[in-house]
């Protein structure tokens, strides 16, 4: 493995987590809880595309086989998508969507903060917007944790119950393999376990205000959503984002 | 769906440049100031309409009455001279 393969490996996991939370997002639009609830959702899927967009067209270059972004996106299976497992778990209920933009968007959030001082230009650009948007998304969904938290007993039930669900997908967020190491010593990428502390502090510090419990240390955790490795969600989504590509491909609006 | 389980309304205004007047967006439901804050910028600012918000309670807000517009509105017809243009600008005068 090379650089740029590590490069090309790296900027198709992001995308591919992104694309698939885009999804998520956008399955609630119409179905929102309120109009404007379902217009942010569609907005910070629509966010989470223009991310995709920017890291699979950077990997199609870095590639360099004449394959464009959508053939990434759209052309291939499940085994090959290296999103995190958080991401294609079905939304369930709108407190469940509020906690996985949460834990989701603060690893973002972090994540993309650091690659701003990336050593590569487009990944730190493309780093930079994305910043702005996880910097949203994280206030969007940290003042729902907090009013469902604090609000009727049965939102109090549903956001605690949608926290220790997805609690078993957070030490995946953290995840990396040899891709990553290499692009950290060549100052592309950064070091994952370094942001974990700050994001537990921001998991508190919500958590805390609205009074959710934070699940104790020591449980199962799910991980190799990066090595291809899915739940059985992910397959049902993806045969519904990448339909209209397959049964007519190259189908243009 | 009943008033009850309605949350409150918020009037939006929006600012489309630095320095200019704050005009009336619209509106948009929310439990507080801050989520109605939210709610704005989803509705009303997420194609660059906008440098800044303003959220205003809807029951804040005192609005005349249909009722009014005969005497509030309509003394203003006849008295033209309650418009700059009934007076004739002397001729010496370039600019106003």
């Amino acid at each position: 493995m090379n650089t740029n393969d590590a490069l090309y490996t790296y900027c198709v996991r992001l995308a591919d987590t992104a694309v698939i939370l885009s999804q998520r997002f956008c399955e609630w639009c119409g179905h929102g809880p309120i109009l404007e609830e379902d217009i942010a959702m569609s907005n910070m899927g629509l966010d989470l595309i223009g991310q995709a967009r920017g890291f699979y067209a950077y990997a199609a270059a870095l590639e360099n086989k004449g394959r464009s972004e959508d053939d990434i996106a759209f052309h291939r299976n499940e085994r090959e998508f290296t999103n995190r497992c958080m991401v294609e778990q079905p939304n369930y209920d709108f407190a469940y969507t509020m906690v996985r933009s949460f834990l989701h968007g603060a690893a973002a959030y972090l994540q993309y903060r650091e690659l701003t001082k990336s050593g590569d230009e487009t990944v730190s650009g493309l780093a930079a917007k994305s910043l702005k948007e996880m910097t949203y998304h994280v206030r969007h969904s940290s003042e729902w944790l907090i009013r469902l938290g604090d609000g009727t007993d049965e939102s109090k039930v549903r956001v605690q119950n949608a926290v220790d669900d997805l609690w078993q997908f957070t030490d995946e967020l953290f995840e990396m393999d040899e891709v990553d190491q290499m692009l950290i010593r060549n100052g592309i990428a950064c070091d994952l376990t370094q942001l974990r502390q700050e994001w537990d502090q921001m998991v508190d510090e919500v958590f805390s205000k609205a009074g959710i419990t934070k699940p104790a240390p020591g449980g199962f955790q799910s991980k190799g959503g990066m090595k291809g490795m899915h739940s059985e969600h992910l397959g049902h989504l993806l045969s519904e984002m990448q339909f209209l590509q397959r049964a007519y491909p190259d189908a243009k609006w | 769906m009943s008033n009850q389980h309605q949350w409150p309304a918020w009037e939006v205004f929006t600012q489309k440049t630095d320095g200019e007047a704050h005009e009336h967006a619209g509106n948009v439901h929310a439990p507080d100031a801050e989520m109605a804050l939210l709610n704005a910028r989803d509705v009303y600012g997420r194609r660059q309409e906008a440098v800044n918000i303003w959220v205003v309670p809807s029951s804040a807000i005192t609005a005349s009455t249909p009722d009014d517009v005969g005497p509030f509105f309509d003394p203003a017809n006849d008295k033209m001279y309650r418009w700059p243009n009934y007076f004739k600008t002397p001729d010496g005068i370039k600019q106003i």
